[in-house]
């Protein structure tokens, strides 16, 4: 046989096992996660090499045990959930309303100091967050903002407006500028040209940008561990499952249940726009 | 600008007006976006290099004045502490490590699932889940599966591959390390996926058939037709992981605490800020961070950003 010949038959079947153990590496974890999340930690002390559940062991007991209250006996993730949406939403729809403009000026507008400013973004969105942890904490220390949802919230924001205003600034600057000058010679101002013309084009940009926000501040830990961290009323759900996954009081089965509930919403999300995620990691470059 | 400006002069005015209306429009819009992330980053930075040079503890941070008295303590302090000096070495392997392993799986991923087949798309989609799901999440599953009572890999290790007993991946100094490379590679190899699929979907096809019709094996084609073609992309990605990863703090923090030989930088500054309330001390490790940083970005910047900003 040739080199060639050789090559290529070894390489096809090298493919597939790649691709096989890819698979099995990227999916196994949120399997294994999932089967957990079912069985109660008797059963799984019992029998550890098992990784499916048996129709004897299924329990959603689990579930229960991790969404009720504290009062009830359970964790507190319901509350949980319910901090981490507020400070995610909250989060996507102010970034979004201030970078919109911020991106739309950087695109369009010759205005003093732009490229100063596009650069000031870059900078701050490539530095990382542990650097700016401790001047952070130690301000809303003296500003009162820790142990507050909103003093989050704010963090959050101004984390994830560099990364917005890139994204959407790369939509804007692919519309044609002769529409909106068609739009300007019909009468339209500067802000009705934007409101009308150039928002509903930058819809499916807006979209992902605020999928990819959300994303960001779902998944986040770092700043909510420094300014959280004491009232667990306000806990979010990944602050909640990394304090109790300290512990060994909380059985590992119910928090493998937290963890499902910390992630299927992303997954789902992920699920329903894949594309415009994928789109929202390549041009968004990189943070985390 | 000169003789002829008698006839010019009134449209000038009206191109002068419009760009004053656009830098004022301009400024309106983007001002108080910049504001607030000078009032939040840069200020807050800024008051870092302060701390750095004040004796500070967290109790005293609600009484002190901006500006104390300032000392060179900390950074003598942080400098002749072996220790730094040991974590900054881990730091070093570990982004090195992190960022070469992620790169090399994505890019074996990526020319795997270069040709179409059945079920590509679905595929494609579950590589970017370990990038895409909660940290917190994927963290807690792999201290499961490792775990030396009851995780699989434990458990399967001994009764398929014969191990002798379990192995404490997390808790044993030459395992955690590499446990949490592995971990970091896992994590983002999908993220130098996406940005290499992308550029292959761009290479052009004629240069790969010339070379087929010359008689070049797959190998041959891949090291003189693609990988040229992707050095790029492939020295991006290398700059902007190794900036993540240098100062990486969720990951390891969630794996191991920073125990066992895994005391990355970053959980080091956090040890210091909230294990011994030495804010100081953290601010001046932080600094000598953000140094070392600030040359790999004005590297990105030099290489990178130029070419972008011009065609802007």
């Amino acid at each position: 046989m040739t080199r060639l010949a050789v090559e290529e038959r070894t390489l096809t079947v090298l493919r597939w096992l790649v691709i096989a153990f890819l698979l099995v590496i990227t999916v196994f974890p949120f399997y294994y996660m999932l089967v957990l999340s079912f069985v109660p930690i008797e059963q799984l002390l019992l029998h550890p090499s098992r990784i499916y559940v048996t129709a004897g062991e299924f329990t959603l007991g689990t579930y229960h045990q991790v969404l009720a209250s504290v009062q009830d006996g359970g964790q507190g993730f319901a509350g949980f959930l319910r901090n981490s949406a507020e400070v995610a939403v909250a989060t996507v729809v102010v970034s979004l309303v201030v970078s919109i403009p911020g991106a739309y000026a950087i695109a369009r507008l010759r205005f003093f100091a732009r490229r100063q400013v596009s650069a000031l973004f870059l900078a701050v969105y490539m530095f990382p967050a542990i650097v700016l942890a401790i001047p952070l904490f130690v301000a809303f220390a003296k500003l009162g903002l820790v142990e507050s949802l909103v003093g989050l919230t704010i963090v959050y924001v101004v984390l994830t407006v560099p990364v917005s205003i890139h994204m959407l600034r790369q939509y804007f600057e692919t519309i044609p500028e002769s529409i909106e000058e068609a739009a300007a010679l019909d009468g339209a101002g500067r802000i009705a040209t934007m409101l009308r013309i150039t928002l509903p084009l930058a819809i499916p940009s807006i979209m992902s940008t605020g999928l990819y926000v959300f994303m960001i501040a779902w998944n986040e830990f770092l700043f909510a561990l420094l300014l959280l961290t004491p009232r667990r009323d306000l806990w979010t759900v990944s602050l909640g499952l990394a304090q109790l996954s300290n512990g060994i009081e909380v059985p590992k089965t119910v928090l493998m249940a937290g963890s499902v509930i910390l992630t299927v919403p992303i997954v789902l999300l992920y699920g329903l726009a894949e594309r415009a995620l994928t789109e929202g990691l390549t041009t968004g470059a990189d943070k985390g | 600008m000169s003789a002829s400006s008698a006839l010019t002069r009134p449209r000038r005015r009206r191109r002068n007006s419009a760009a004053a209306r656009a830098n004022r429009d301009g400024l309106l819009m983007v001002g108080p976006t910049v504001v607030i992330v000078v009032a939040v980053v840069v200020l807050p930075v800024l008051w870092n290099v302060v701390l750095s040079f004040q004796s500070l503890s967290l109790v005293q941070i609600h009484t002190s004045g901006i500006f104390g008295e300032f000392t060179l303590d900390n950074f003598t302090k942080v400098l002749a502490d072996p220790d730094f000096w040991a974590s900054l070495r881990t730091t070093v392997i570990y982004a090195v490590g992190g960022t070469a392993g992620s790169i090399a799986l994505g890019l074996v991923a990526a020319l795997a699932l270069r040709r179409r087949f059945p079920g590509r798309g679905v595929v494609r989609a579950a590589m970017l889940l370990p990038y895409v799901a909660p940290v917190v999440a994927v963290a807690f599953v792999w201290q499961m599966m490792l775990n030396s009572q009851f995780g699989v890999v434990n458990i399967w290790g001994q009764k398929l591959l014969g191990w002798n007993g379990p192995v404490d991946f997390l808790g044993q100094a030459p395992y955690a390390l590499v446990t949490v490379i592995a971990f970091e590679i896992w994590r983002y190899f999908p993220f130098a996926f996406l940005f290499i699929t992308a550029r292959l979907q761009a290479v052009p096809g004629d240069i790969e058939e010339a070379a087929l019709v010359d008689g070049a094996t797959p190998t041959q084609r891949f090291a003189y037709v693609l990988l040229p073609q992707l050095a790029n992309v492939i020295a991006l990605l290398s700059v902007l992981r190794l900036i993540m990863n240098f100062n990486k703090f969720d990951d390891v923090y969630l794996l191991t605490g920073g125990g066992a030989g895994t005391d990355v930088a970053a959980v080091r500054v956090y040890d210091y800020l909230t294990g011994q309330f030495d804010v100081g001390g953290a601010a001046a490790q932080a600094l000598v961070l953000a140094a070392i940083l600030v040359g790999f970005l004005l590297i990105y910047v030099k290489f990178f950003v130029r070419k972008e900003v011009d065609a802007s």
